[in-house]
């Protein structure tokens, strides 16, 4: 069982001299190699969050609905109705830079696993994306693979597998050029008392294995996603995981079917730590022991040794735990489905993770400690970088600026991307791709589901703490805007190396930006994923914490984003905002008309940010506002002209009232604003008295084109088709 | 009239069909298992969209040879109403069924967006309720959608008034323009778009309706 480590080979596992004196003092011994793997894995950034626990213990994760917080595969939320709905968001960073389709693929994959595992049915994906320039002349055309592979990856394992994905977000940066950054999210629904948990239990009961055959693909992608990329990281190709999602169907419908007999005590899916980490989360979880005899796994290549099969990350498996004399009926289904299913152990009541090999013992590891005992690092932190000094600011055109913006590939239209997702299988989505909020109608209940998801790293590069509570704020306001009401989230937070102190430091302002704001706006964090060590050859990216935040509402037609009727009041709900020069800095207009980033993100003030969404849910449950769509990204001109992008090609001619430069008046970007259209100003006027924000009229809805005035001054005047060309066909020139 | 939807275990869209037909059209339905090799006496039967067994290899290329495809050609050649929607018209043709093939889209992308067509006969069980000319909307989701044959079958499909729909925008390369075509017998339709996804006004259109309410009506004709 012993074997002396080198120091090479502990190095090689990415663990520190006082990790591997830590395993020493859990075992009482050296580890042999294969425990060595082991605990390389589960004390892998990737799995134990060793950098980031002590601080995401500030994050509120308790609320009236949270069925369950963090700390299961998924959250879960009551929606009423007898109905729970679970979600969570992923990474799959490191694997989509190395191999984007399959790496992107198994990232979807992995997540839907996640849900179902919960014995919740996915009903919907969404994926917040970042790729590097496309135009870049060194590295565009490696982004524009990547973004390309990524896209139809994708769509290729969403859409095999039946669940639509509905919306998300896509952005490029300089920094992403060479570690792009693919978050997915996925939500599932189930009856409050179908839910399943992945805990052990039941001394004696049979450890099941189902699915998919291991091989040899994956080893270690625990550990890959928590180091930095290096010259020699394409070597590592082999460690990315191919994905059936034909596969993963089977496993849906089968893990459904089998849950409803009534057999299965607890269920994990084989994700990042394959067969290691499912056993032994799942013991400890339950405070009992599983052993398993490797013989019996299902494997497709022969000579596998016991390292190997621990620690691969061969896709499309499930562990669970049956009633002992019930095996038949889960065995049963699974041959139903042509699956395999094979027992290969049982439930002890050491507590203890043992592993055997043609009946020999090959690791015996304290569940509890390899789950839970990881090292826990405060690791120091200083003061994140800030960007340059405010420039002089050239003279403007807004006229010229307008359509060179929609035309930027951060805020033109993503319809070729999204067009190659089925965002409508299962017919439930009420909102898709370029909504302000997806709406996934449940059709158990009566009620919906509206879903944000959001993240901005050039605020949070400015300020990780403002940056986040922004994200949060807009996520929630995009909710409110589709008259939702915000109720839970789940956050992805991908920083760089935290071993630096100034990108811990953004880590740590950005968790507590998200606590600070999720409280206010009470959205618990039920759940998410860390993903560090963003960084190739020393370069990291900007701090990017994504949020995902999950509203409820009844079932109906939805209020959509374009102008319905000419004639209309068009309203700003919120106000036009304030900005200065060092806020200006962080928004799009600086980014494509200036390539330039300076400053502070806009300002919020929380409190205003939650009455403007308390009155915009108001306007819409009233059914006042024919369209509403909120300010971000391009500020006012660029959602003007996004409302005027609608099948009816109605326009709106508005004059606003500031002392803002031209150029903020139109583009900044600051929150807490939401512009309407709607033919009962003065009903809309005393909701807005009522919580006490501005919601001034600033024009009008009119047949033909786009006018915005300030003081009566003309800033711009546009041709609606086209501005609408120009949106609508960059992308495509921008990606191929 | 009771419809049976076939589950392959890639189906993806029959959760959908039913919906369509059970809730949104009013009569009962069930699923019927891939390996079935009887049908049940259903009335009518959907082949519905998704990936029948993965489709690694072609499209339906595997679905032709399960039990239940069996029963459904011998149910199609007594003469019942057989409706095979993007994966389904795919399987249909691989089974010998329907004509011709369905190759990648012209893009060489999946594509998932809303289409206009045009009715092109209403001498179908499946369009007798539409009028000849009228325009509907509905979504199509596939990657391989583009209706590809020999130009002899091209004519024999036009000439013998077999073909159900046309795209006003074509968008997948489909020859002729070709969104769904009849068997000679012209019980057995085909179609890349899918109609059970435009049968109430929150999925944004009704069209679909259409196809379901003319198969309605055909089986209560009958009698």
């Amino acid at each position: 069982m012993t074997g002396a480590n080198t120091p090479e080979v502990i190095a090689q596992h990415q663990l520190t001299d006082a990790e591997y004196r830590k395993i020493v003092g859990i075992l009482g011994r050296e580890p042999n190699y294969t425990e060595l793997g082991i605990f390389s894995v589960m004390w892998s950034e990737h799995c134990s969050y060793k950098s980031s626990r002590r601080h995401l213990k500030k994050l509120p994760t308790r609320g009236r609905l949270v069925v369950q917080g963090p700390g299961e595969n998924a959250g879960i939320v009551d929606i009423g109705g007898g109905y729970v709905i679970a979600f969570k968001i992923e990474s799959h960073n490191h694997p989509s830079f190395i191999e984007p389709f399959q790496g992107a693929a198994t990232g979807v994959g992995g997540i839907l696993r996640d849900i179902f595992t919960m014995g919740a049915r996915p009903i919907a994906v969404l994926d917040s994306l970042r790729f590097g320039r496309l135009d870049d002349a060194e590295t565009g055309a490696r982004n524009r693979r990547i973004a390309s592979g990524v896209v139809a990856g994708i769509a290729h394992y969403g859409n095999c597998f039946g669940v639509p994905t509905v919306g998300g977000e896509c952005v490029f940066e300089r920094c992403y050029d060479g570690n792009p950054l693919v978050n997915v999210f996925a939500l599932g629904v189930c009856r409050k008392e179908e839910v399943f948990y992945a805990r052990a239990a039941g001394v004696g009961n049979p450890v099941i294995y189902v699915g998919a055959r291991t091989g040899r693909d994956g080893i270690h992608g625990a550990s890959m996603a928590s180091a930095e990329f290096t010259e020699e990281s394409k070597q590592k190709r082999p460690n990315v995981q191919v994905g059936d999602p034909f596969m993963e169907k089977l496993l849906l419908e089968a893990c459904l079917e089998a849950m409803r007999t009534g057999a299965i005590v607890g269920i994990q899916d084989m994700g990042a730590a394959g067969l290691t980490c499912s056993t032994c989360e799942m013991g400890s979880r339950g405070g009992v022991g599983i052993e398993i005899e490797l013989d019996r796994v299902p494997q497709r290549e022969t000579g596998m040794t016991p390292y190997e099969i621990m620690l691969s990350e061969s896709q499309e498996r499930m562990l669970l735990v049956a009633d002992k004399g019930r095996e038949e009926e889960v065995f049963r289904v699974f041959a139903k489905w042509g699956l395999e299913a094979a027992e290969i152990g049982f439930v002890s009541e050491d507590g203890r993770l043992r592993v055997r090999h043609h009946g020999e013992v090959v690791a015996e590891i304290p569940n509890r400690e390899l789950a839970d005992e990881a090292p826990l690092y405060d690791r120091p932190h200083t003061r994140p970088p800030r960007a340059g000094l405010i420039p002089d600011l050239p003279a403007a055109s807004v006229q010229k600026a307008l359509p060179m913006l929609l035309a930027a590939p951060d805020l033109c239209s993503k319809r070729w991307i999204w067009e190659q997702y089925d965002y409508q299988v299962r017919t439930n989505t009420i909102a898709g791709p370029g909504a302000e909020a997806a709406i996934i109608r449940i059709k158990e209940t009566g009620t919906s589901v509206a879903i944000s998801l959001d993240g901005n790293g050039r605020y949070c590069y400015l300020s990780p703490r403002e940056g986040a509570r922004l994200a949060v704020a807009e996520c929630c306001r995009n909710l409110s805007t589709v008259g939702a009401r915000p109720v839970a989230a789940t956050n992805c937070l991908n920083f760089g190396n935290p071993e630096r102190p100034e990108i811990m430091a953004q880590l740590v302002e950005a968790i507590e930006g998200i606590a600070e704001a999720c409280s206010f706006f009470e959205t618990p964090i039920t759940g998410g994923n860390v993903s560090l060590y963003n960084e190739t050859l020393g370069e990291a990216i900007y701090p990017t914490p994504v949020l995902g935040i999950v509203g409820l509402l009844k079932t109906g037609a939805p209020v959509t984003i374009p102008f319905k009727n000419a004639g209309r009041s068009v309203m700003l709900i919120g106000g036009a905002g304030s900005c200065d020069d060092p806020r200006f800095g962080c928004t799009e207009y600086a980014k494509e008309i200036l390539r330039r980033l300076w400053g502070l993100p806009p300002a919020l003030d929380l409190d205003y940010e939650k009455r403007v969404q308390f009155a915009i849910r108001k306007i819409i449950a009233e059914g006042l506002a024919e369209s509403a769509h909120d300010l971000s990204d391009g500020g006012l001109a660029v959602a003007l002209a996004e409302c005027s992008f609608g099948p009816a090609g109605i326009g709106a001619q508005i004059d606003v009232d500031s002392d803002l430069r031209p150029e903020m008046l139109a583009f900044h970007e600051g929150p807490s604003r939401i512009l309407i259209s709607t033919a009962h100003p003065k009903r809309v006027a005393d909701i807005a008295e009522k919580y006490e924000i501005e919601a001034p009229v600033v024009g009008v809805t009119i047949e033909k084109g786009i006018e915005i005035r300030q003081r009566a001054m003309t800033l711009g005047c546009w041709d609606i088709a086209a501005l609408r060309a120009a949106w609508e066909q960059a992308f495509e020139s921008h990606v191929r | 009239m009771r419809f049976g939807v076939i589950v392959f275990p890639g189906s993806n869209c029959d959760h959908d069909a039913l919906h369509a037909v059970s809730r949104n059209l009013g009569q009962p339905a069930e699923f019927i298992w891939h390996d079935s090799r009887s049908l049940g006496g259903v009335d009518a039967v959907i082949l519905p969209g998704g990936f029948a067994y993965g489709d690694y290899l072609r499209c339906g290329a595997i679905a032709r040879f399960s039990p239940v495809m069996k029963a459904v050609g011998e149910f199609a050649a007594a003469g019942g109403l057989v409706l095979g929607i993007c994966n389904g018209f795919q399987i249909l043709v691989e089974a010998g069924l329907l004509p011709g093939a369905l190759i990648r889209n012209r893009s060489l992308k999946f594509i998932c967006r809303e289409v206009r067509l045009r009715v092109e006969t209403t001498g179908s069980p499946f369009t007798s309720a539409a009028q000849e000319g009228q325009v509907l909307r509905m979504p199509i989701a596939h990657g391989e959608g583009c209706y590809y044959a020999a130009e002899r079958t091209l004519d024999e499909l036009a000439d013998g008034d077999r073909i159900v729909f046309r795209y006003l925008d074509n968008p997948n390369g489909s020859l002729r323009d070709i969104a769904g075509i009849l068997n000679p017998a012209r019980n057995v339709m085909g179609m890349m778009p899918h109609p059970e996804r435009a049968t109430e006004p929150l999925m944004g259109s009704c069209d679909g309706l259409l196809v379901f309410q003319s198969m309605l009506a055909v089986a209560q004709a009958v009698r």
